[in-house]
Protein backbone atom coordinates (compact mmCIF):
# COMPACT_ATOMS: atom_id res chain seq x y z
CA UNK A 1 0.00 0.00 0.00
CA UNK A 2 2.76 2.46 0.95
CA UNK A 3 4.94 1.21 -1.48
CA UNK A 4 2.28 1.56 -4.32
CA UNK A 5 1.85 5.01 -2.89
CA UNK A 6 5.69 5.59 -3.31
CA UNK A 7 5.66 4.44 -6.59
CA UNK A 8 2.72 6.78 -8.03
CA UNK A 9 4.09 10.05 -6.49
CA UNK A 10 4.45 12.15 -9.57
CA UNK A 11 8.23 13.57 -9.97
CA UNK A 12 8.60 16.27 -12.32
CA UNK A 13 12.40 15.47 -13.39
CA UNK A 14 14.10 12.48 -13.83
CA UNK A 15 17.22 12.21 -11.46
CA UNK A 16 19.46 13.05 -14.70
CA UNK A 17 17.56 16.26 -15.32
CA UNK A 18 18.30 17.30 -11.69
CA UNK A 19 21.48 16.62 -11.53
CA UNK A 20 22.15 18.81 -14.89
CA UNK A 21 20.16 21.51 -13.52
CA UNK A 22 22.01 21.56 -10.10
CA UNK A 23 25.03 21.79 -12.17
CA UNK A 24 23.92 24.50 -14.41
CA UNK A 25 22.81 26.24 -11.25
CA UNK A 26 26.20 25.46 -9.28
CA UNK A 27 28.20 26.55 -12.34
CA UNK A 28 26.56 29.78 -12.33
CA UNK A 29 26.97 30.44 -8.82
CA UNK A 30 30.53 29.48 -8.90
CA UNK A 31 30.95 32.10 -12.33
CA UNK A 32 29.02 35.24 -10.35
CA UNK A 33 31.11 34.16 -6.92
CA UNK A 34 34.02 33.76 -8.34
CA UNK A 35 33.72 37.14 -10.47
CA UNK A 36 32.86 39.30 -7.70
CA UNK A 37 35.89 38.12 -5.31
CA UNK A 38 38.63 38.88 -7.92
CA UNK A 39 37.20 41.91 -10.51
CA UNK A 40 39.47 44.80 -9.78
CA UNK A 41 37.65 47.29 -8.48
CA UNK A 42 39.99 50.67 -7.69
CA UNK A 43 37.88 52.70 -5.08
CA UNK A 44 39.27 55.82 -5.54
CA UNK A 45 37.66 56.20 -8.84
CA UNK A 46 34.53 55.21 -7.10
CA UNK A 47 34.75 58.00 -4.54
CA UNK A 48 34.98 60.34 -6.78
CA UNK A 49 32.36 59.03 -9.73
CA UNK A 50 29.40 61.06 -8.70
CA UNK A 51 31.31 64.36 -8.92
CA UNK A 52 32.19 63.24 -12.32
CA UNK A 53 29.05 62.35 -13.67
CA UNK A 54 27.68 65.86 -12.25
CA UNK A 55 30.89 67.47 -13.52
CA UNK A 56 30.23 65.25 -17.40
CA UNK A 57 26.07 66.58 -17.55
CA UNK A 58 27.55 70.18 -16.36
CA UNK A 59 29.32 70.12 -18.95
CA UNK A 60 27.21 68.34 -22.03
CA UNK A 61 24.34 71.49 -20.90
CA UNK A 62 24.05 73.73 -22.98
CA UNK A 63 23.83 71.41 -26.18
CA UNK A 64 25.38 72.63 -28.98
CA UNK A 65 22.76 72.56 -31.55
CA UNK A 66 24.62 75.12 -34.19
CA UNK A 67 27.17 72.12 -34.85
CA UNK A 68 24.90 69.98 -36.07
CA UNK A 69 25.14 71.70 -39.67
CA UNK A 70 27.28 71.03 -41.13
CA UNK A 71 29.54 69.24 -38.50
CA UNK A 72 26.92 66.29 -37.95
CA UNK A 73 25.51 65.63 -40.55
CA UNK A 74 27.85 64.38 -43.19
CA UNK A 75 29.09 62.41 -41.12
CA UNK A 76 25.39 61.35 -39.71
CA UNK A 77 24.65 60.56 -44.00
CA UNK A 78 27.78 58.48 -44.14
CA UNK A 79 27.00 56.47 -41.54
CA UNK A 80 24.15 55.79 -42.91
CA UNK A 81 25.39 54.84 -45.93
CA UNK A 82 28.30 52.72 -44.52
CA UNK A 83 25.26 50.79 -42.54
CA UNK A 84 23.38 50.43 -45.65
CA UNK A 85 25.76 48.84 -47.90
CA UNK A 86 27.21 46.67 -44.72
CA UNK A 87 23.92 44.89 -44.81
CA UNK A 88 23.66 44.62 -48.54
CA UNK A 89 27.13 43.25 -48.56
CA UNK A 90 26.64 41.32 -45.48
CA UNK A 91 23.45 39.70 -47.05
CA UNK A 92 25.14 38.67 -50.25
CA UNK A 93 27.94 37.30 -48.27
CA UNK A 94 26.16 35.83 -45.18
CA UNK A 95 23.10 33.56 -47.43
CA UNK A 96 25.83 31.47 -49.58
CA UNK A 97 27.15 30.25 -46.38
CA UNK A 98 24.01 30.43 -44.91
CA UNK A 99 22.92 27.81 -48.03
CA UNK A 100 26.47 25.95 -47.27
CA UNK A 101 25.52 25.00 -43.58
CA UNK A 102 22.09 24.11 -43.72
CA UNK A 103 22.25 20.14 -43.55
CA UNK A 104 19.60 19.48 -45.94
CA UNK A 105 19.88 21.91 -48.41
CA UNK A 106 24.16 20.99 -48.42
CA UNK A 107 24.16 16.75 -47.51
CA UNK A 108 28.48 17.08 -47.39
CA UNK A 109 28.56 17.05 -43.46
CA UNK A 110 32.35 18.49 -43.57
CA UNK A 111 30.74 21.21 -45.71
CA UNK A 112 28.40 21.88 -43.16
CA UNK A 113 30.72 21.92 -40.48
CA UNK A 114 33.49 24.12 -42.32
CA UNK A 115 30.63 26.53 -43.20
CA UNK A 116 29.45 26.62 -39.54
CA UNK A 117 32.87 27.30 -38.21
CA UNK A 118 33.02 30.47 -40.43
CA UNK A 119 29.29 31.51 -39.00
CA UNK A 120 30.78 31.45 -35.65
CA UNK A 121 34.80 33.39 -36.32
CA UNK A 122 32.87 35.96 -38.32
CA UNK A 123 30.71 36.40 -35.58
CA UNK A 124 32.76 36.12 -32.54
CA UNK A 125 35.45 38.54 -33.84
CA UNK A 126 33.75 42.54 -33.14
CA UNK A 127 32.90 45.08 -35.37
CA UNK A 128 35.93 47.23 -34.01
CA UNK A 129 38.18 44.35 -34.63
CA UNK A 130 37.17 43.75 -38.00
CA UNK A 131 37.33 47.62 -38.57
CA UNK A 132 40.98 47.52 -37.35
CA UNK A 133 41.60 44.78 -39.81
CA UNK A 134 40.19 46.92 -42.74
CA UNK A 135 41.53 50.24 -41.23
CA UNK A 136 44.83 48.61 -41.81
CA UNK A 137 44.02 47.22 -45.11
CA UNK A 138 42.00 50.08 -46.84
CA UNK A 139 43.11 53.15 -45.01
CA UNK A 140 40.99 54.71 -42.80
CA UNK A 141 37.33 55.79 -43.78
CA UNK A 142 34.23 54.52 -44.21
CA UNK A 143 34.78 51.63 -46.56
CA UNK A 144 36.85 50.23 -44.17
CA UNK A 145 33.82 50.78 -41.66
CA UNK A 146 31.47 49.44 -44.12
CA UNK A 147 33.38 46.13 -44.61
CA UNK A 148 33.89 45.66 -41.20
CA UNK A 149 30.12 45.46 -40.40
CA UNK A 150 29.48 43.48 -43.49
CA UNK A 151 31.96 40.74 -42.60
CA UNK A 152 30.74 41.16 -38.81
CA UNK A 153 27.36 40.75 -39.53
CA UNK A 154 27.91 37.31 -42.29
CA UNK A 155 27.87 35.41 -39.04
CA UNK A 156 23.92 36.11 -37.50
CA UNK A 157 22.59 36.24 -41.31
CA UNK A 158 24.21 32.85 -42.22
CA UNK A 159 23.07 31.21 -38.46
CA UNK A 160 19.61 32.92 -38.93
CA UNK A 161 19.17 31.78 -42.74
CA UNK A 162 21.02 28.17 -42.40
CA UNK A 163 18.16 27.61 -39.68
CA UNK A 164 15.28 28.88 -41.94
CA UNK A 165 16.55 27.02 -44.66
CA UNK A 166 16.91 23.55 -42.45
CA UNK A 167 13.17 24.50 -40.67
CA UNK A 168 11.50 24.34 -44.43
CA UNK A 169 9.49 22.06 -45.99
CA UNK A 170 10.41 18.87 -47.50
CA UNK A 171 7.95 18.23 -49.98
CA UNK A 172 8.36 20.96 -52.39
CA UNK A 173 12.22 20.09 -52.35
CA UNK A 174 11.23 16.40 -53.00
CA UNK A 175 8.98 17.21 -55.91
CA UNK A 176 11.62 19.23 -57.65
CA UNK A 177 14.20 16.68 -57.11
CA UNK A 178 11.83 14.55 -58.82
CA UNK A 179 11.25 16.77 -61.65
CA UNK A 180 15.10 16.43 -61.95
CA UNK A 181 16.52 19.93 -61.31
CA UNK A 182 19.59 20.45 -60.17
CA UNK A 183 20.82 21.34 -57.07
CA UNK A 184 20.98 25.09 -58.07
CA UNK A 185 17.36 25.24 -59.21
CA UNK A 186 16.54 23.71 -56.12
CA UNK A 187 17.98 26.32 -54.15
CA UNK A 188 16.41 29.17 -56.34
CA UNK A 189 12.90 27.47 -56.68
CA UNK A 190 12.26 25.27 -53.93
CA UNK A 191 14.38 26.85 -50.47
CA UNK A 192 14.35 30.37 -51.38
CA UNK A 193 10.86 31.33 -52.03
CA UNK A 194 10.42 29.62 -48.96
CA UNK A 195 13.10 31.64 -46.45
CA UNK A 196 11.84 35.06 -47.84
CA UNK A 197 9.83 35.53 -45.10
CA UNK A 198 13.29 34.80 -42.87
CA UNK A 199 15.63 37.02 -45.65
CA UNK A 200 13.32 40.13 -45.51
CA UNK A 201 13.28 39.60 -41.81
CA UNK A 202 16.93 39.50 -41.23
CA UNK A 203 17.47 41.93 -43.74
CA UNK A 204 15.71 44.79 -41.48
CA UNK A 205 16.69 43.63 -37.83
CA UNK A 206 20.43 43.09 -39.31
CA UNK A 207 19.99 46.80 -40.73
CA UNK A 208 18.89 48.05 -37.36
CA UNK A 209 21.75 46.51 -35.67
CA UNK A 210 23.96 47.77 -38.25
CA UNK A 211 22.95 51.28 -37.64
CA UNK A 212 24.03 51.06 -34.34
CA UNK A 213 27.26 49.39 -35.10
CA UNK A 214 28.14 52.04 -37.40
CA UNK A 215 27.72 54.57 -34.88
CA UNK A 216 30.87 53.22 -32.77
CA UNK A 217 33.24 52.44 -36.06
CA UNK A 218 34.77 55.82 -35.69
CA UNK A 219 37.03 55.38 -32.69
CA UNK A 220 39.25 53.27 -34.24
CA UNK A 221 38.43 55.94 -37.66
CA UNK A 222 36.58 53.91 -39.85
CA UNK A 223 34.26 56.48 -40.54
CA UNK A 224 30.97 57.55 -39.41
CA UNK A 225 29.41 59.79 -36.82
CA UNK A 226 31.94 57.59 -34.65
CA UNK A 227 34.91 59.60 -35.73
CA UNK A 228 32.96 63.06 -34.80
CA UNK A 229 32.08 61.44 -31.52
CA UNK A 230 35.62 60.94 -31.14
CA UNK A 231 36.73 63.99 -31.84
CA UNK A 232 34.39 65.59 -29.63
CA UNK A 233 35.66 63.45 -26.80
CA UNK A 234 39.51 64.03 -27.32
CA UNK A 235 38.81 67.48 -27.49
CA UNK A 236 36.61 68.04 -24.20
CA UNK A 237 33.46 69.45 -26.12
CA UNK A 238 31.46 67.55 -23.50
CA UNK A 239 28.11 69.89 -25.20
CA UNK A 240 29.49 68.70 -29.03
CA UNK A 241 28.99 64.98 -27.36
CA UNK A 242 25.87 65.58 -26.40
CA UNK A 243 24.43 66.57 -29.57
CA UNK A 244 26.26 63.75 -31.08
CA UNK A 245 24.17 60.97 -28.52
CA UNK A 246 21.22 63.15 -29.06
CA UNK A 247 21.60 62.35 -32.81
CA UNK A 248 22.46 59.16 -32.47
CA UNK A 249 19.10 58.38 -30.01
CA UNK A 250 16.97 60.04 -32.45
CA UNK A 251 18.30 58.44 -35.63
CA UNK A 252 17.98 55.05 -33.82
CA UNK A 253 14.33 55.20 -32.74
CA UNK A 254 13.58 56.67 -36.19
CA UNK A 255 14.86 53.39 -37.81
CA UNK A 256 13.60 51.61 -34.89
CA UNK A 257 9.92 52.90 -36.00
CA UNK A 258 10.91 52.63 -40.23
CA UNK A 259 11.30 48.90 -39.37
CA UNK A 260 8.23 47.98 -36.96
CA UNK A 261 6.26 50.24 -40.07
CA UNK A 262 7.65 47.23 -42.81
CA UNK A 263 7.51 44.63 -40.51
CA UNK A 264 3.82 45.36 -39.95
CA UNK A 265 3.22 45.52 -43.70
CA UNK A 266 5.58 43.20 -45.57
CA UNK A 267 6.08 40.12 -43.13
CA UNK B 1 -11.62 30.73 -76.59
CA UNK B 2 -9.51 33.39 -74.50
CA UNK B 3 -7.31 31.38 -72.51
CA UNK B 4 -4.75 32.90 -69.86
CA UNK B 5 -1.72 32.99 -71.47
CA UNK B 6 1.38 30.87 -70.06
CA UNK B 7 3.37 34.25 -69.43
CA UNK B 8 0.87 35.52 -67.13
CA UNK B 9 2.14 33.48 -64.32
CA UNK B 10 5.46 34.33 -64.52
CA UNK B 11 4.90 37.89 -65.41
CA UNK B 12 7.07 40.13 -62.70
CA UNK B 13 5.59 42.97 -60.94
CA UNK B 14 7.02 46.31 -62.18
CA UNK B 15 7.33 47.67 -58.80
CA UNK B 16 9.31 45.11 -57.78
CA UNK B 17 11.54 46.02 -61.02
CA UNK B 18 11.36 49.54 -60.09
CA UNK B 19 12.88 48.76 -55.78
CA UNK B 20 15.75 46.23 -57.80
CA UNK B 21 16.69 48.99 -60.19
CA UNK B 22 16.55 51.83 -56.97
CA UNK B 23 18.39 49.23 -55.23
CA UNK B 24 21.11 48.84 -57.95
CA UNK B 25 21.42 52.95 -58.14
CA UNK B 26 21.58 53.09 -54.90
CA UNK B 27 24.25 50.58 -54.26
CA UNK B 28 26.65 52.39 -56.96
CA UNK B 29 26.03 55.71 -55.75
CA UNK B 30 26.72 54.34 -52.33
CA UNK B 31 29.72 52.72 -53.27
CA UNK B 32 30.73 56.39 -54.81
CA UNK B 33 30.27 57.92 -51.88
CA UNK B 34 32.74 55.41 -49.64
CA UNK B 35 35.28 55.71 -52.00
CA UNK B 36 35.11 52.42 -53.88
CA UNK B 37 37.46 52.13 -56.36
CA UNK B 38 39.16 48.55 -57.58
CA UNK B 39 42.59 50.07 -57.41
CA UNK B 40 41.79 50.86 -53.95
CA UNK B 41 41.05 47.39 -53.37
CA UNK B 42 43.83 45.75 -55.19
CA UNK B 43 46.15 47.76 -53.25
CA UNK B 44 44.10 46.47 -49.67
CA UNK B 45 44.47 43.21 -50.49
CA UNK B 46 48.32 43.64 -50.85
CA UNK B 47 48.41 45.44 -47.89
CA UNK B 48 46.19 42.42 -46.30
CA UNK B 49 48.08 39.41 -47.90
CA UNK B 50 51.20 41.25 -45.80
CA UNK B 51 49.06 42.10 -43.23
CA UNK B 52 48.13 37.91 -42.94
CA UNK B 53 51.62 36.69 -42.95
CA UNK B 54 52.38 39.32 -39.84
CA UNK B 55 49.79 36.93 -38.38
CA UNK B 56 51.77 34.01 -38.49
CA UNK B 57 52.81 32.05 -35.96
CA UNK B 58 49.97 33.03 -34.02
CA UNK B 59 51.78 33.89 -29.87
CA UNK B 60 49.99 33.20 -27.37
CA UNK B 61 53.39 33.50 -25.06
CA UNK B 62 52.23 36.80 -23.83
CA UNK B 63 51.54 37.32 -19.78
CA UNK B 64 48.81 39.56 -20.54
CA UNK B 65 46.75 37.30 -22.65
CA UNK B 66 44.97 35.34 -19.76
CA UNK B 67 44.38 38.55 -17.16
CA UNK B 68 42.48 39.95 -20.02
CA UNK B 69 40.58 37.15 -20.97
CA UNK B 70 39.99 36.47 -17.12
CA UNK B 71 38.60 40.26 -16.94
CA UNK B 72 36.69 39.76 -19.47
CA UNK B 73 34.55 37.08 -18.14
CA UNK B 74 34.39 38.65 -15.29
CA UNK B 75 32.90 41.71 -17.27
CA UNK B 76 30.36 39.45 -18.63
CA UNK B 77 29.21 37.28 -15.48
CA UNK B 78 28.92 40.45 -13.30
CA UNK B 79 27.24 42.69 -15.83
CA UNK B 80 24.43 39.68 -17.11
CA UNK B 81 23.67 39.31 -13.36
CA UNK B 82 23.17 43.06 -12.61
CA UNK B 83 21.46 43.95 -16.09
CA UNK B 84 19.35 40.59 -15.36
CA UNK B 85 18.68 41.50 -11.53
CA UNK B 86 17.49 44.81 -12.99
CA UNK B 87 15.21 43.81 -16.16
CA UNK B 88 13.02 41.76 -14.07
CA UNK B 89 11.09 44.51 -12.24
CA UNK B 90 11.50 46.79 -14.86
CA UNK B 91 10.12 44.61 -17.63
CA UNK B 92 7.34 43.53 -15.43
CA UNK B 93 6.41 47.36 -14.67
CA UNK B 94 6.79 47.98 -18.21
CA UNK B 95 4.00 45.15 -19.67
CA UNK B 96 1.10 46.48 -20.85
CA UNK B 97 -1.29 43.86 -19.54
CA UNK B 98 -0.36 44.27 -16.08
CA UNK B 99 0.10 47.46 -15.13
CA UNK B 100 -1.58 50.60 -16.34
CA UNK B 101 0.06 52.94 -18.81
CA UNK B 102 1.32 55.49 -16.58
CA UNK B 103 3.73 53.22 -14.79
CA UNK B 104 4.36 51.38 -18.51
CA UNK B 105 5.41 54.94 -20.17
CA UNK B 106 8.55 55.66 -17.68
CA UNK B 107 9.50 52.12 -17.94
CA UNK B 108 9.22 51.43 -21.94
CA UNK B 109 11.60 54.85 -21.95
CA UNK B 110 14.18 53.45 -19.74
CA UNK B 111 14.28 50.22 -21.43
CA UNK B 112 14.87 52.38 -24.96
CA UNK B 113 17.61 54.73 -23.42
CA UNK B 114 19.43 51.44 -22.53
CA UNK B 115 18.95 49.56 -25.94
CA UNK B 116 19.94 52.67 -28.15
CA UNK B 117 23.36 52.73 -27.77
CA UNK B 118 25.62 50.37 -28.26
CA UNK B 119 27.71 49.20 -25.32
CA UNK B 120 31.41 50.62 -26.52
CA UNK B 121 29.78 54.47 -26.12
CA UNK B 122 28.18 53.57 -23.11
CA UNK B 123 31.50 52.56 -21.83
CA UNK B 124 32.89 55.67 -23.25
CA UNK B 125 30.56 57.62 -20.62
CA UNK B 126 31.60 55.21 -17.92
CA UNK B 127 34.84 55.23 -18.14
CA UNK B 128 34.59 58.96 -17.81
CA UNK B 129 32.34 58.34 -14.59
CA UNK B 130 34.44 55.91 -12.69
CA UNK B 131 37.54 55.96 -14.23
CA UNK B 132 39.53 53.02 -16.36
CA UNK B 133 38.95 49.63 -15.45
CA UNK B 134 36.53 46.66 -15.27
CA UNK B 135 34.07 48.48 -13.65
CA UNK B 136 33.11 50.94 -16.10
CA UNK B 137 32.99 47.69 -18.56
CA UNK B 138 30.65 46.35 -16.19
CA UNK B 139 28.21 49.25 -16.19
CA UNK B 140 28.81 50.01 -19.92
CA UNK B 141 27.45 45.61 -20.42
CA UNK B 142 24.73 46.63 -17.38
CA UNK B 143 22.97 49.28 -19.36
CA UNK B 144 23.28 47.22 -22.51
CA UNK B 145 21.71 43.72 -20.80
CA UNK B 146 18.86 46.02 -19.02
CA UNK B 147 18.18 47.07 -22.58
CA UNK B 148 18.06 43.95 -24.17
CA UNK B 149 16.67 41.57 -21.45
CA UNK B 150 14.19 44.03 -20.49
CA UNK B 151 12.48 44.66 -24.14
CA UNK B 152 12.37 41.06 -24.75
CA UNK B 153 11.17 39.84 -21.12
CA UNK B 154 8.29 43.01 -21.88
CA UNK B 155 7.24 41.43 -24.55
CA UNK B 156 7.33 38.22 -23.37
CA UNK B 157 4.90 38.98 -20.39
CA UNK B 158 2.80 40.71 -22.90
CA UNK B 159 2.25 37.59 -25.21
CA UNK B 160 0.98 35.54 -22.12
CA UNK B 161 -2.20 33.84 -22.10
CA UNK B 162 -4.96 36.14 -20.14
CA UNK B 163 -6.63 32.84 -18.54
CA UNK B 164 -3.99 31.61 -16.05
CA UNK B 165 -4.34 35.35 -14.46
CA UNK B 166 -7.41 35.44 -13.93
CA UNK B 167 -7.81 31.75 -12.43
CA UNK B 168 -5.19 32.56 -9.73
CA UNK B 169 -6.70 36.50 -9.17
CA UNK B 170 -10.75 34.60 -8.71
CA UNK B 171 -8.70 32.30 -5.61
CA UNK B 172 -8.08 35.41 -4.31
CA UNK B 173 -4.01 35.83 -4.60
CA UNK B 174 -2.36 38.79 -4.12
CA UNK B 175 -0.29 40.70 -6.62
CA UNK B 176 3.15 39.01 -5.93
CA UNK B 177 1.60 35.40 -6.01
CA UNK B 178 -0.37 36.54 -9.48
CA UNK B 179 2.99 37.17 -10.55
CA UNK B 180 4.90 33.92 -9.16
CA UNK B 181 2.25 31.90 -9.86
CA UNK B 182 0.50 33.15 -13.09
CA UNK B 183 3.27 35.14 -14.77
CA UNK B 184 6.43 33.42 -13.95
CA UNK B 185 5.93 29.69 -15.18
CA UNK B 186 4.65 31.21 -18.59
CA UNK B 187 7.34 33.04 -19.24
CA UNK B 188 10.29 30.69 -17.23
CA UNK B 189 11.84 29.04 -20.38
CA UNK B 190 12.05 32.30 -22.54
CA UNK B 191 13.60 34.33 -20.26
CA UNK B 192 16.31 31.51 -19.31
CA UNK B 193 16.93 31.69 -23.36
CA UNK B 194 17.38 35.62 -23.06
CA UNK B 195 19.25 35.50 -20.22
CA UNK B 196 21.46 32.87 -21.98
CA UNK B 197 21.85 34.44 -25.20
CA UNK B 198 22.56 38.05 -22.82
CA UNK B 199 25.46 36.53 -21.53
CA UNK B 200 26.63 35.32 -24.52
CA UNK B 201 26.82 38.29 -26.14
CA UNK B 202 28.04 40.20 -23.10
CA UNK B 203 31.18 37.46 -23.56
CA UNK B 204 31.57 38.89 -26.93
CA UNK B 205 30.88 42.78 -26.07
CA UNK B 206 33.44 42.29 -22.65
CA UNK B 207 35.81 41.58 -25.13
CA UNK B 208 35.81 44.86 -27.00
CA UNK B 209 34.78 47.11 -24.65
CA UNK B 210 38.73 47.35 -23.34
CA UNK B 211 39.23 49.38 -26.79
CA UNK B 212 37.98 52.27 -24.50
CA UNK B 213 39.46 51.53 -21.56
CA UNK B 214 36.93 49.56 -19.73
CA UNK B 215 38.75 46.95 -19.04
CA UNK B 216 38.92 43.44 -20.63
CA UNK B 217 41.09 41.46 -23.48
CA UNK B 218 40.16 44.69 -25.68
CA UNK B 219 42.62 46.94 -24.24
CA UNK B 220 45.39 44.48 -24.92
CA UNK B 221 44.21 44.12 -28.32
CA UNK B 222 44.07 47.23 -29.15
CA UNK B 223 47.64 47.80 -27.68
CA UNK B 224 48.78 45.03 -29.49
CA UNK B 225 47.83 46.53 -32.69
CA UNK B 226 48.88 49.83 -32.26
CA UNK B 227 52.31 48.56 -31.25
CA UNK B 228 52.20 46.16 -34.55
CA UNK B 229 52.30 43.10 -32.72
CA UNK B 230 50.41 41.45 -35.25
CA UNK B 231 51.57 37.88 -34.11
CA UNK B 232 49.94 38.62 -30.38
CA UNK B 233 46.60 40.13 -32.52
CA UNK B 234 46.32 36.76 -34.11
CA UNK B 235 46.74 35.38 -30.47
CA UNK B 236 44.17 37.36 -28.89
CA UNK B 237 41.93 36.56 -31.62
CA UNK B 238 41.83 33.15 -31.66
CA UNK B 239 41.75 33.07 -28.05
CA UNK B 240 38.57 35.44 -28.18
CA UNK B 241 36.84 32.80 -31.18
CA UNK B 242 37.61 29.85 -28.88
CA UNK B 243 36.19 31.62 -25.62
CA UNK B 244 32.87 32.75 -27.89
CA UNK B 245 32.60 29.10 -29.56
CA UNK B 246 32.94 27.47 -25.77
CA UNK B 247 30.19 29.97 -24.38
CA UNK B 248 28.05 29.15 -27.34
CA UNK B 249 28.55 25.52 -26.62
CA UNK B 250 27.50 26.07 -22.78
CA UNK B 251 24.54 28.30 -23.99
CA UNK B 252 23.17 25.61 -26.21
CA UNK B 253 23.67 23.03 -23.23
CA UNK B 254 22.09 24.81 -20.35
CA UNK B 255 19.37 25.58 -22.92
CA UNK B 256 18.58 21.85 -23.74
CA UNK B 257 18.55 20.87 -19.47
CA UNK B 258 15.96 23.69 -19.42
CA UNK B 259 13.99 22.76 -22.26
Amino acid sequence: MNATAEMNRWIRFTPAQRVARFAVYLGMVAAIVWALKTIEVIPEFLYDAPAQVVDMGARMWPIDFAHFWPGIWPALVETLHIAAMATILGLCMGIPVGFLAARNATPFPWVNHAARFVLVATRSISTLLWALFFVAMFGPGPLAGALAIAFHSIGFIGKMFSEGVEESNRGSIEALQAAGATRMQQIVMGYWPMVLPTFWSVALFRWDINVRESAILGLVGAGGIGVALNSAIDLLQWDRVSLILLTIFVVVILIEIIVMQIRRRVI
Amino acid sequence: MNAVTRADFFQPSIWKRLGYALLVVYVIYAAATLGLSWERIERGVGYGAKFLAGFFPPSFTKSDLIPGLLESLQIAFLASLFGTLIAIPLSVLAARNLMPAFVTWPMRVIIILCRTFHPVIVAIIAVKAVGFGAMAGVIALTVASVGFVGKLLAEAIEEISKKQIEAIRATGASFMNTIIFGVVPQVMNRFIGFVAYETDSNLRHSTIVGVVGAGGIGGTLFAAFQRYDYDFVAGISIAIIALVMLGEAIQSYVKRVFR
